[in-house]
């Protein structure tokens, strides 16, 4: 059983990122990408890291995604001449991309492992009845608490860059300064005059 | 080909993942949505490749370096779009073909 | 005691030139004065101690103990030192004083005075020395005073590119010294007099071979000698830098350009006279050369109408004589003329600044006239010095240069005739510039305003003074220099007893003895017909010998002759060094050339930064996959 959807799963996640580069239209990139994220998840599934299999799903779909999605839709981006001249540059990538897989894969042919138990290692042993999740929560904020917290100031720096980059002022949106009015003087604001009775003030 | 699914296999996959991404920055030099998303596909390929890893040696370590590669992903996307846009407003075109301002 | 007198100068011009806040503006001044004022009346008791017989070295320490190079600081008095130290610090005591007043205006006194001392210091060692290499300190310091002294007010281009012709002018000469000086101690192992000078009977014998002529080798030396000697002495051929010499102040002129650095050729030669002695071949030599140059200098001041030129050339037109009496072998009639003509060519000058001072800097003798009312002391003293100049009697110049040309005559050989008629007709040239000088200047109508020409102060006065009993009494005080009864020099100068000359001289026929009187008359009668009686006379006669006086005028061409002989190959092999051999090659290799293929390369490596992103990244990937196929390679075992 187990073979059948790996290769489901691994056939169709080839097939939909060679999809997100080369397709036309980006809204349909952004799709092929979710639908290799989705491919992936299974096979995390399939591995026994499902929580993390969750949360690509979660994060990567539900949050990376969608932002691509966001942005390809809201920039009026003339993709037709982004198009041109890609394909003069496509026989230099596939060698080296040949190349490249090659040399991954001649790699790890007929290489040994590590081991598995080695003493000191055993908190981080995926015991076959404990879920992901427990097994996770169980290292996440104990050993690596320093790390977790780290990523966290990650995604608060990204957050204040990203705001950081993309806020403008607008000149015409009409807002109060309180300190200003505050700061204002009676002698600029008002101006007292004597007027004649039957006279007006002109 | 039924042979029973190991190690190798998911390593190979991930490998030509990563291989499709990096085809992708050569083949997309001009369109910035597409690098960042075969940067993306990049980041996929090793996830797959620690959690692979961590299942064979029934280690914990790698799915928590997933852990934070995603988290990372996320930020660095984040970000990535953010000088996009920017780019875009100050540009007109996300063609960063032609952008050599930064020249030495 | 006394040898500090030698030191004493030094010392003035050490606290004059570093330490000129601390003397202040009036100590600046007087103590280089004073200090010289005491070593010149040391010098006054060591000239005494000398005649009385005390002769001696002092030894102040070593300075090169090379293997078998041994050479020590050491100081001789002998007479003949004692001599030369009493001239040099009588002339320079009354130049420290003359400056005091002359000087008055110039905001640079205290480098003025420095340098004046400084070289007074320098002649000192050079005539104290006991030793060749001592001899070519002092030889060496004086030229560099000269040059300091020529180039003192040094914004003024001129006065920079005449102390620069002096200083190289004299080089030429000093590498003929040298040579001497190294031949000296290549034949004799030693550099000292005494040692040099005893051990010349031996090195006779030596000769060397000269384009298949057999030379004897103290030829050679005393030929190289005498080289040295003329560039230091303005002797014709190396002359050309004695009147650019001009350029400094009066008071430099009188000192070093009459009476002490210029003269330092005829110390030389009559120091070296052991040397000299044995060789005959030189000795001809310094005598036509010492002739040539008298009636030379004397031809050319004729036509100069700049005072201080003409008496520059006087200068070298005596020096001549002085030299000329050296070749005859009649060195202690050279040495007698040396002392008097210190003192009357030092009067001249100081007396030109006197009057130059007068006329606000104006030196051409053709806006001077009538002069006489206003400065009656300085024409008073131009005249004796004029009269010692041309030799009349009782002044000194009759006695010094009377026994030269005496002695020229007395040498009974063809070079000695020549030389004594060529130094009459200088002698007859002497006289008729010495009095268009004091005609042009003092007597007959004004040729410009005077009105403003006043006397000079005290200062300029007095050594006037003391130069004008000397310049009256030093031919009857020093005759007893050419006595040839009683050896005045004790031994510093050898004459050997076949040269009779000196001793001939005193038994000439009298039409000889009478002849430089004869021909100073005539000289001084054309004068006054030339520039008193009928002043239109000097332009006609020029035009008629349009030819001889353009030559005396343009110095015989010989500035033109060395510019285009010499110094234009000079510069351009020196140009064509520089750009070819030193821009060219040397530097092209070297820093240029680093730095043309620095930035080459630099500009290569810069293409790297693009500025495209997407090549960055390829160069990351590019790197990477360099980087895993080494590992790869590695691994397998096929590299």
């Amino acid at each position: 059983m187990l073979p059948f959807f790996f290769y489901t799963f691994a056939i169709i996640l080839v097939i939909s990122s060679i999809m997100v580069i080369v397709t036309k239209n980006p809204v349909h990139s952004v799709f092929f990408l979710i639908l290799a994220f989705f491919n992936a998840t299974g096979l995390f599934v399939l591995m026994g890291a499902e929580f993390l299999a969750m949360l690509l799903l979660v994060v990567y779909v539900g949050a990376v995604a969608v932002l691509f999605l966001f942005v390809v839709m809201m920039l009026n981006i003339d993709f037709k001449t982004l198009r041109k001249g890609m394909i003069k540059n496509a026989p230099l990538g596939i060698i080296i991309g040949g190349i490249l897989l090659a040399e991954i894969v001649f790699s790890f042919m007929g290489m040994t492992y590590g081991v598995a138990n080695q003493p000191g290692n055993e908190l981080f042993l995926v015991l076959a009845e404990e879920e992901n999740t427990r097994a996770l929560g169980k290292v996440l904020y104990t050993n690596y608490i320093y790390l977790f917290q780290c990523a966290g100031l990650i995604l608060l720096v990204a957050m204040i860059g990203a705001i950081v980059l993309t806020h403008r002022k607008r000149d015409n949106a009409k807002h109060q300064d309180a300190v200003k009015q505050i700061l204002r003087h009676k002698e600029d604001a008002i101006e007292i005059k004597k007027i004649e009775i039957g006279k007006g003030i002109l | 080909m039924m042979t029973p699914i190991s190690l190798t296999h998911y390593l190979v996959l991930a490998s030509i993942i990563f291989t499709i991404g990096i085809f992708g920055v050569f083949l997309n030099r001009k369109n910035l949505i597409i690098i960042l998303m075969s940067i993306e596909l990049m980041l996929l390929a090793v996830n797959i490749n620690f959690i692979a890893f961590s299942t064979h040696l029934n280690l914990i370590l790698g799915q928590v370096f997933a852990l934070f590669i995603l988290t990372v992903a996320a930020a660095e996307a984040a970000i990535g779009l953010a000088i996009l846009v920017v780019f875009f407003r100050s540009r007109g075109t996300i063609a960063v073909d032609d952008a050599n301002s930064m020249k030495g | 005691m006394l040898t500090l007198l030698v030191f004493f100068p030094l010392l003035g011009s050490l606290l004059s030139g570093l330490l000129p806040s601390f003397l202040g503006k009036k100590g600046v001044l007087w103590v280089p004065t004073i200090l010289c004022l005491v070593s010149f009346i040391f010098s006054v008791i060591l000239l005494f101690n000398a005649i009385a017989g005390d002769s001696y070295t002092v030894i102040l320490g070593n300075w090169i103990n090379s293997g078998s190079l041994k050479v020590s600081w050491a100081l001789r008095f002998d007479m003949l030192s004692a001599m030369m130290l009493f001239v040099v610090m009588l002339v320079s005591t009354l130049v420290h004083i003359y400056s005091i007043g002359y000087m008055d205006h110039d905001p640079h006194k205290a480098r003025f005075f420095s340098y004046l001392s400084l070289f007074t210091f320098a002649m000192l060692m050079l005539v104290t020395s006991n030793n060749f290499l001592q001899l070519f300190f002092g030889w060496e310091g004086v030229g560099l005073c000269s040059y300091l002294l020529i180039g003192f007010w040094f914004k003024k281009q001129s006065a920079n590119a005449a102390a620069i012709k002096a200083f190289l002018v004299n080089r030429v000469g000093d590498l003929g010294l040298i040579l001497g000086i190294a031949a000296i101690y290549f034949l004799t192992g030693s550099l000292d007099y005494d040692v040099v000078f005893n051990s010349v009977s031996s090195i006779l014998n030596f000769n060397i071979m000269v384009f298949n002529y057999t030379v004897p080798c103290i030829e050679i030396i005393c030929f190289l000698l005498f080289i040295g000697a003329m560039g230091k002495s303005a002797q014709i051929g190396l002359h050309t830098w004695l009147a650019d010499a001009m350029e400094g102040p009066t008071p430099v002129s009188a000192l070093i350009h009459a009476a002490t650095m210029v003269t330092a050729g005829v110390f030389l030669v009559s120091r070296c006279s052991p040397l000299f002695e044995y060789a005959p071949v030189a000795l001809n030599c310094v005598i036509l050369v010492g002739a040539l140059t008298s009636i030379f200098a004397a031809f050319i001041a004729i036509s100069q109408n700049d005072i201080k030129k003409i008496i520059a050339y006087s200068t070298c037109s005596q020096l001549g004589y002085m030299f000329f009496a050296c070749g005859v072998s009649a060195y202690s009639a050279g040495m007698f003329h040396l002392v008097t003509h210190a003192f009357f060519k030092a009067l001249l000058f100081l007396g030109a600044g006197s009057i130059i001072h007068a006329m606000s800097d104006e030196q051409d003798i053709r806006k001077m006239g009538g002069l006489a009312r206003a400065l009656p002391y300085t024409c008073a003293a131009m005249w004796i010095g004029s009269l010692a100049l041309a030799g009349l009697p009782p002044f000194a110049g009759f006695f010094s240069k009377d026994i030269i040309l005496e002695a020229a005559w007395g040498h009974h050989s063809f070079n000695g005739y020549i030389a004594f008629y060529l130094g009459l007709l200088a002698a007859f040239l002497t006289a008729f510039y010495s009095w268009k000088i004091l005609f042009m200047v003092f007597h007959g109508k004004p040729r410009s305003d005077i009105s403003k020409a006043h006397e000079s102060p005290l200062y300029m006065l007095i050594p006037l003074l003391v130069l004008s009993i000397g310049a009256i009494l030093s031919g009857w005080l020093g005759y007893a220099m050419v006595d040839t009864h009683h050896d005045f020099w004790q031994g510093a100068i050898l004459i050997l007893d076949n040269h009779k000359a000196l001793v001939n001289a005193h038994h000439v026929p009298l039409l000889v003895k009478l002849s430089p009187i004869i021909v100073a008359l005539l000289g001084i009668l054309l004068a006054w017909l030339f520039y008193i009686k009928n002043t239109n006379l000097a332009s006609l006669f020029s035009n008629k010998v349009m030819f001889l006086y353009s030559l005396s005028k343009n110095k015989f061409w010989f500035d033109e002759l060395y510019e285009l002989v010499l110094c234009k190959p000079l510069k351009a092999i020196g140009d064509f060094l520089w750009n070819k051999g030193d821009i060219g090659i040397i530097d092209k290799f070297g820093p240029d050339g680093i730095a043309y293929i620095c930035r080459k390369v630099a500009s290569k490596v810069k293409s790297f930064q693009s500025g495209y992103v997407y090549h960055y990244a390829f160069t990351m990937f590019f790197g990477l996959i360099a980087l895993f196929s080494w590992q790869f390679l590695i691994f397998f075992g096929w590299v």
